[in-house]
């Protein structure tokens, strides 16, 4: 949340200055975004240990995390390496997207792990929840913008209003939530007779 | 080909991990018991009706807004009509989510009713507030 507040000044500063369409604005907004995506997956990477902690699966745990990190990071240069034009700031909008992807699916294995470890933590419960919303919309928002180029306003729109979404989230979960509240995740799951 | 695939996977996860993150929030309120004043003003005793939500939405407004659930009674409301989509479709297709969806959309109107409770009771508090020399 604090990189996030800090990006968010220097891109206002950045825009005060030189303008919405300038290059530096471009550039800054889409190298800011790859590092903050990062900085969301080490996030993710360390509620991962908060719900393995028993287990002392911590080194285990950081060692997949950073060889992901570093496949995604391999795979999004391949991929960019494959236009003829091959600019950094592409492989930085790539590596979000892929990151993004990345982060769904994790939450979806730690989601996995919560429900089968019976973890009952209201607060992180609500936590993972928020982040899996997080994900899901930005990797659904980059794969349309994929799909149709035309609607990157309509993209650019969205991931300013779904980027609103996890820190209210947060904020709720922390403020709202009591740390000993707890909650039975089994029960959250869809079961219909 | 990869782009679709990502934009079906997301928007399974999305659906799933906002019915979770929805249920969380209303299984909170599930055990608490609504004050005697709300169970007069609504109906509601200990389980609440599927059509009631809108009435006991309209009954909130009538209260001075509390800004910290503001944001949780979206999320509700959003549920709630999301649940209203699916009986209205799929659960044409598959009738056992008649039930389900009438369940949880029961529910959301017992949430609603806890918060027009809350509501109350802040009002009163201000009304107090007001009231002291």
């Amino acid at each position: 949340m604090t990189a996030c507040a800090v990006s968010d000044l220097f891109r206002f500063r950045i825009l005060f200055h030189y303008g919405y369409s300038s290059k530096e604005y471009f550039y800054f907004y889409y190298y800011s975004d790859a590092l903050l995506t990062i900085v969301l997956y080490l996030a993710l990477i360390s509620l991962f240990v908060h719900v393995f902690k028993e287990m002392n699966a911590d080194k285990y745990l950081i060692f997949g995390a950073s060889f992901l990190l570093f496949a995604t990071a391999l795979f999004s240069y391949l991929v960019v390496a494959q236009s003829k034009v091959l600019h950094l700031s592409s492989f930085a909008v790539e590596l979000s997207q892929n990151l993004y992807f990345v982060g769904l699916v994790l939450t979806f294995v730690l989601w996995g792990a919560i429900l089968k470890l019976r973890e009952t933590r209201a607060r992180l419960v609500q936590i993972v929840l928020s982040l899996g919303i997080y994900f899901s919309l930005f990797a659904a928002n980059y794969a349309v913008c994929n799909l149709y180029s035309s609607s990157t306003w309509l993209s650019a729109a969205l991931s300013q209003l779904f980027g609103c979404l996890l820190p209210l989230a947060w904020a709720y979960a922390f403020w709202r939530t009591p740390e000993e509240s707890r909650l039975v995740p089994a029960r959250l799951a869809v079961s219909h007779r | 080909m990869i782009a679709v695939v990502i934009l079906a996977i997301s928007l399974v996860g999305f659906l799933q991990f906002f019915v979770f993150y929805c249920r969380s929030i209303i299984a909170a309120t599930a055990d608490q018991p609504l004050p005697k004043d709300v169970q007069d003003v609504t109906g509601i005793v200990r389980t609440a009706s599927p059509e009631e939500f809108s009435r006991v939405i309209q009954l909130l407004n009538l209260c001075p807004d509390r800004p910290e659930e503001r944001g949780q009674l979206r999320a509700v409301s959003a549920y709630y009509k999301f649940l209203g989509l699916i009986r209205s479709t799929v659960a044409m297709v598959i009738p056992s989510l008649k039930s389900w969806t009438d369940h949880e959309r029961g529910q959301c109107t017992y949430y609603a009713a806890v918060a027009l409770g809350r509501r109350i009771a802040f009002s009163r508090d201000l009304l107090a507030q007001q009231m002291l020399p």
